[in-house]
């Protein structure tokens, strides 16, 4: 108990600075234990990365960070508020300032791009009128890089990569804070990925975000995080950018990121790298 | 921080500035938008020295009641500046909303609609019925692919997991009859015909029909929103592709559970029906048990049982087609799955009624009266 007390002492301390803080966070399903006393602190205005094998409970651990999922144990601190244990009306306050990118999309079926887009902003803002309602459904859909004609289609008319870009529109909608992305690039081919990874990026320089991103993509991870937290043994086993977590021994982490796809993926960056370096001399002549 | 968004008119170099101060966000926004469409101009400027922060929505109010009045943005500070470039650059006409047509073509052209719809079901109603017919005949010649444990789970569901539903409501109509019945027939002083009132109806009608509806309730439905929800999560497209024929795996196993328990329930719902009209006559009419199965063996010939146990069978096979016909038709949504539903219970319902008139007659031409 008095370990739980000097916890939120120094969470009071150290609340600056951290979008969100889970401390002691244990969930299982009937015997199988998913997480036990797992820690994470994700900062502000980065794009946190999360890996970890297929059945780690990465999206586990955004469930219990939303509020989908009650942990047996632990809390859970979204800009400063506990979020567990609270009903689905409750900490609206906290509810406004993220967005949510689930798997498959997850737009609602009957409801056509744009007005998947209006959901929010139609609930939590009902004061803004139905003509600048339209106006920023139109703007969020093609700030993700969706063509205009995309607004009046049913999501059953999109492709896979569509739908993301869509649920991606819905999560931007009330220009959140905090965005929560469960494998956006799962699915798209590489071309389509490397565009989501970019817009990702773009938007969160934009918009000044704080990224909690799963993936299992390599070239995402590379790309675009400032952190990566690696989730292993039921905890988060090391946190920190990639170079750090090439440094750590961990047999798993080695085999992650220096396994044949790993290598590649690093192989490309440097690539990149050597590309610009080379270039940019020659622009001066 | 939470300071509501403001916008004050200034008169300033011989012109008038709009002033925005406060939090241009969308929690503080308020009235702001209706009050910035509200100005008429001309206007000089759009001053946002005074705003302490903004975001995008903010942004895109500024950027387009900017470029309504035709003014340009002044005082914007970095953050303001990035996003109203921002928004600027997605500013392109857009139409969020289907064409519009005039409601003349959208009458005919519903009309139109529904009748062609009633048209396909019809026909896709009959070809389903044909493909099971050859399914079936494929599974005769090969019965080693008959899938004898699908078949008894759905035994299990559709009539054994039934048994409690249908015998409490059999029971209630049989008292219902045989009270209603008694009340008309004692004004003739002919009580005792309720008996044959309850005896006949009962095996040639109500027990069977009674047990159809429930069976297009419970198990129709369950059909139809099962093999709905498989068709939405691919599971039947990966059937087809390892060579299983959804026909043979769901459709025939269903459909010869339905159609073997329909006469089995059928036949117990006759029998608790008339032993709850037996009871309503022990209770309220006096006439004792004895008599009553006795006066029953007299009035009602075995042809009733016949007209009975023979319709069954063909209302399962119209309640099993229709379920699972309606479950395999849908395509795009959830909602599709709850539309179908519906539509297989009451397109189910419909056609046993149906049905059963021509039954009806026909009985009635054969001389089973």
């Amino acid at each position: 108990m008095q370990q739980a007390d000097e916890r939120r002492v120094d969470d009071a301390i150290a609340q600056d600075g951290v979008a969100i803080r889970v401390r002691g966070l244990r969930n299982s399903f009937g015997d199988q234990v998913v997480h036990e006393k797992l820690d994470l602190d994700v900062r502000k205005g980065e794009i946190l990365g999360v890996v970890g094998g297929s059945g780690t409970g990465k999206s586990v651990l955004m469930r219990s960070i939303i509020g989908l999922q009650t942990p047996d144990e632990g809390d859970v601190c979204v800009f400063g508020e506990a979020m567990v244990g609270r009903l689905d009306d409750e900490a609206l306050a906290v509810r406004k300032r993220w967005g949510v990118l689930f798997q498959g999309g997850a737009l609602f079926s009957t409801l056509t791009v744009a007005e998947n887009v209006e959901v929010p902003i139609r609930e939590y803002y009902p004061n803004i009128g139905p003509k600048l309602r339209e106006e920023i459904a139109a703007y969020k859909i093609r700030m993700t890089g969706l063509p205009a004609e995309a607004g009046p289609k049913y999501p059953a008319e999109l492709s896979g990569g569509m739908r993301k870009r869509a649920g991606l529109a819905r999560a931007l909608a009330l220009d959140p804070d905090l965005l929560f992305l469960d494998e956006p690039t799962a699915g798209l081919d590489p071309i389509g990925a490397a565009a989501f990874d970019d817009q990702t990026r773009k938007l969160q320089q934009t918009l000044g975000l704080t990224v909690f991103l799963i993936t299992h993509d390599l070239d995402t991870l590379y790309s675009i995080c400032d952190r990566v937290a690696v989730l292993a043994d039921k905890k988060v086993i090391a946190v920190g950018t990639i170079e750090e977590l090439l440094a750590l021994d961990h047999p798993w982490i080695q085999e992650y990121f220096n396994g044949p796809r790993g290598r590649a993926a690093t192989a490309a960056v440097e690539r990149e790298k050597n590309k610009v370096a080379s270039a940019s001399p020659e622009g001066r002549q | 921080m939470n300071k509501a968004a403001e916008l004050t008119e200034e008169q300033r170099d011989g012109g008038t500035v709009i002033r925005l101060s406060g939090n241009l966000a969308i929690a503080c926004l308020h009235d702001l938008p209706a009050r910035l469409d509200a100005v008429q101009g001309p206007i000089n400027a759009v001053d946002v020295s005074q705003v302490d922060h903004i975001d995008t929505i903010g942004a895109w109010t500024v950027h387009s009641a900017a470029k309504r009045l035709n003014a340009p943005i002044t005082g914007a500070n970095e953050d303001a500046k990035r996003l109203i470039e921002a928004v600027g650059t997605l500013d392109e006409p857009f139409s969020l909303r289907p064409d519009k047509v005039s409601p003349l073509t959208r009458v005919v052209g519903q009309i139109g609609d529904a009748v062609i719809s009633a048209g396909t079901t019809l026909m896709g109603l009959l070809g389903f019925f044909g493909a099971s017919l050859v399914a079936a005949w494929g599974l005769i010649r090969h019965p080693s692919r008959f899938r004898v444990n699908a078949v008894v789970q759905r035994f299990e569901v559709v009539g054994v997991s039934a048994l409690g539903i249908i015998g409490l409501m059999s029971f209630l109509i049989g008292i219902v009859i045989a009270q209603q019945g008694s009340v008309q027939l004692r004004q003739f002083g002919m009580e005792m015909l309720t008996i044959n009132l309850v005896g006949r109806l009962t095996f040639r009608e109500l027990g069977v029909l009674m047990t159809a509806i429930m069976v297009a309730g419970r198990s129709g439905s369950a059909f139809a929103a099962q093999l709905g929800t498989m068709k939405l999560t691919e599971e039947i497209d990966a059937m087809r592709t390892i060579g299983v024929s959804p026909m043979e795996a769901l459709v025939m196993p269903r459909t010869l559970a339905v159609v073997v328990m329909m006469p089995l329930l059928g036949f117990y719902a006759s029998i608790v029906a008339v032993i709850g009209g037996g009871f309503l006559c022990a209770v309220a009419l006096d006439i004792p048990p004895i008599t009553f199965v006795q006066r029953l063996r007299e009035v009602v010939p075995i042809t009733d049982l016949w007209v009975g146990l023979i319709k069954a069978p063909v209302f399962g096979i119209i309640i099993a087609l229709s379920g699972c016909y309606q479950g395999m038709q849908v395509k795009a949504n959830a909602e599709e799955v709850g539309l179908r539903t519906t539509a297989a219970v009451v397109q189910a319902i419909f056609l046993v009624i149906v049905i059963d008139a021509f039954f009806a007659v026909f009985f009635t031409w054969v001389g089973w009266n």
